[in-house]
């Protein structure tokens, strides 16, 4: 490949330009943190890190960036399609950025917020000081960081994918999709695929092997419960998907023909694959925000959860029929009736358990004594919408009625209308409700509820006329339109939701800058009179969560333990065992982000080079002795004391 | 000397060579493609049952309900994805 041919995606204007920002912003942190003297603090603070509440935290500073970078796909998106036959982006420019939208939003925005959340939240939540396997946890950021800059490197050198988030075979093809995009989809995805496989074995031994003293299953919080159902879909999920991703990138570069139409080859395996992955990974992001709603709801209605083991049991249901499903997806694609009619049962089934849950929390609500918090706020605007969304999901499952809906914006209308209120809001929600746990001082409610109606009534504004359009037979991905089908109208209207979403979302970042300027830093450490155990310990958390483990009777022990006037954090101190911190996983990362890119581009030798970095990693980590720390009583008192403020 | 003898590992060691090397006579010996399909299947099986049985000890831990509960799931995921990818891609296509 020639020089011309990997740096041609920066002969369009715009992507210059976005690749000359990148270089500038890219300058700016070296400098700034030259200036400030601040490479030790960052290398030994942050890139070598193991403890599971900072890996959460960058995993969430990486998906708000990643909102932002999806954001400005959609933005443009929604600008080339305001009016009709607009010249803002060409066929090719508006291919990828429909594919990378898709890929950005689900694989580098939902996944990392909501991996970012358990992160911080379920060892505080279980009472334990960190995760069964922390240098594993920062191994699987650092696998799904290199993953995610891959990806993005893709727009500038090489060029994007462009098949589309699903790539669908032949489309994916070398044969159709001559350039590296397709490479970029395969490698990329493998590297952060990888990344959260870990994750699942990591969070299922975890909530399995290491929770509080007393704390039985059935006694656990139901965000606890969401994500251990959540981790054991990713578990059995994920595998396909390296698979598949490994075939992909066999076929494309290897001449292989397992997804070709040719040579006994079959293009549709890939659609099968990929949804076999695909529908599971749905409710892998889903979920957890399930949990995050049922903790939001019973805290700010001050009211047990409604219905708890009917919410764990329709979680393990939805778990086990979201294997089920995966045919909805391509109903069009010539199976027969009966295939049809299996999967269409399938998926309807699934609105069962969730209405379970919808009346769940409705009925935690009532008789409950409301406070209209912003986290509170998401969760209540969630219902309705989320609503909408699982109603229009209902009717795309009736396979004879899906020939009409199928591809066309109705779809893309119903999948936004499940995945913002549900996923967005839900890491929303739960983002407003623990950052005083993450960082000691709350979020500016005034700000927060300004994000939150702009977004609530944005989102509407943007996608409900997207319904319309689709029953109107506007087919999803056109990059464009002519004037005479009268799309025009409902476009711009979308268009003009898009500006408000964006301006939601800006509030929302502008609330961080605001309130770490101006909120208040003396923090109580249970700051929404909350009820399981992460509320127990102090706000920020000390790098070891509990001075003395909590024991636990029931569910929501604080809270009762709190009416009742116990400490359940009193106890004798004894010296507490920690992992020491490593920069290994960063610079093993770094050669697996090697790997990959060379590979990309089918520079093999460079590659397999770059792999033996890897292995070298593993061997010199076989070899090495590291039996972790132990904080001594001494610093534990000091540093209660100090957290405590002694007032 | 009989307690420190790991009767479970030879017993284990011998059970894999023996299914392996019937597993291996579908390739050596001639035979109809269901019956080497059956060979191949039951033996697969009964090769993973030797492994987790014999040598990961999976009944002898205290958490062997969360083993066995997830082993199930997978046998379900497997064959699940396995006979539906059947069903769409061969058995029910047009």
């Amino acid at each position: 490949m020639s020089m011309e041919e990997i740096f041609h995606p920066m002969q369009e204007p715009m992507i210059l330009m976005a690749a000359i920002s990148i270089v500038v912003g890219a300058i700016v942190v070296v400098a700034g943190l030259t200036y400030f003297k601040k490479w030790g603090y960052f290398y030994k603070n942050w890139l070598s890190t193991v403890d599971h509440k900072k890996i959460g935290i960058m995993y969430i500073a990486v998906a708000l960036l990643m909102l932002f970078r999806g954001g400005v796909d959609a933005l443009l998106m929604r600008a080339q399609t305001a009016v009709p036959n607009n010249g803002l982006l060409d066929a090719q420019h508006y291919n990828e950025i429909f594919t990378t939208h898709g890929l950005v939003m689900i694989l580098f925005m939902a996944m990392p917020f909501v991996i970012g959340l358990m992160n911080i939240v379920i060892p505080l939540q279980i009472g334990a000081r960190d995760v069964a396997f922390p240098r594993l946890n920062a191994i699987s950021f650092w696998l799904f960081a290199a993953g995610c800059g891959l990806l993005n490197l893709s727009f500038i050198v090489g060029g994007s994918p462009d098949a589309g988030w699903t790539a669908y075979f032949p489309l994916a093809s070398t044969e159709f999709s001559p350039t590296v995009g397709n490479n970029y989809y395969s490698l990329a995805l493998q590297l952060s695929g990888l990344g959260t496989l870990m994750t699942g074995v990591n969070f299922i031994t975890t909530i399995i092997k290491m929770r509080a003293p007393g704390m039985k299953l059935m006694k656990m919080p139901m965000f606890t419960w969401s994500i251990l159902i959540t981790n054991v879909i990713i578990v059995f999920a994920f595998p396909v998907l390296t698979v598949a991703l490994a075939l992909m990138m066999l076929d494309r570069q290897f001449g292989t023909q397992f997804f070709t139409m040719a040579n006994g080859g079959m293009d549709m395996l890939w659609a099968n694959l990929f949804w076999v992955w695909g529908h599971p990974e749905v409710y892998i992001v889903i979920l957890p925000a399930f949990g995050i709603f049922s903790e939001i709801i019973a805290t700010f209605a001050r009211k047990n959860l409604y219905g708890y083991k009917s919410m764990v049991m329709s979680m393990v249901v939805i778990s086990l029929l979201s294997f089920l499903v995966w045919a909805h997806h391509f109903y069009t694609m010539g199976h027969g009736v009966m295939v049809n009619g299996v999967f269409s049962i399938t998926t309807m089934a699934i609105a069962v358990p969730t209405g379970v849950k919808m009346f769940n929390w409705l009925l935690t609500m009532r008789h409950g004594k409301i406070s209209f918090t912003t986290p509170m706020l998401y969760a209540l605007g969630f219902i309705p919408i989320f609503t909408i969304g699982g109603v229009t999901g209902v009717m795309l499952a009736m396979a004879s009625a899906d020939y009409q809906y199928h591809n066309t914006m109705f779809l893309v209308a119903h999948f936004h209308y499940v995945l913002i209120p549900g996923t967005v809001f839900g890491v929303l929600a739960g983002y407003h409700f623990w950052w005083p746990k993450m960082f000691g001082f709350r979020l500016n409610e005034k700000l927060g509820k300004l994000g939150f109606w702009l977004i609530a009534i944005s989102f509407n504004v943007t996608f409900f006329p997207l319904f319309i359009l689709g029953l109107d037979g506007y087919a999803r991905r056109m990059y464009t339109y002519s004037e005479s089908t009268g799309y025009g109208p409902l476009n711009m209207l979308s268009f003009i939701g898009a500006l408000g979403l964006a301006a939601g979302f800006l509030v929302i970042v502008y609330n961080i800058f605001y309130s770490w300027k101006n909120m208040p830093r003396n923090e109580k450490a249970d700051v929404w009179d909350g009820r399981s155990l992460e509320w127990a310990t102090h706000s920020p958390v000390p790098e070891y969560n509990f001075a003395v483990v909590p024991t636990v009777t029931q569910l929501d022990e604080f809270w009762f333990a709190k009416k009742e006037g116990r400490d359940i954090t009193a106890g004798k101190f004894e010296k507490i065992h920690m992992p020491n911190n490593s920069a290994a996983p960063f610079w093993m990362s770094g050669f697996f982000f090697l790997a990959a890119f060379f590979a990309v581009f089918s520079a093999w030798i460079p590659a397999i080079i770059s792999l033996l970095g890897v292995f070298g990693f593993m061997i010199a980590r076989s070899f090495e002795k590291d039996h972790g720390r132990y904080i001594s009583v001494e610093e534990i008192m000091e540093t209660e004391k100090r957290l405590r403020g002694d007032k | 000397m009989k307690e420190l003898f790991p009767k479970q590992h030879v017993m284990g060691f011998g059970f894999s060579l023996l299914l392996t090397i019937v597993a291996l006579s579908v390739v050596t010996l001639d035979m109809s493609y269901n019956i080497a399909f059956t060979i191949l299947l039951v033996t697969a099986l009964a090769q993973a049952t030797v492994q987790l049985v014999l040598f990961m000890h999976i009944g002898e831990s205290e958490d062997k309900k969360t083993l066995y509960t997830s082993i199930l799931y997978a046998v379900f995921v497997g064959v699940i994805t396995i006979i539906g990818s059947l069903l769409t891609m061969i058995w029910g296509y047009q």
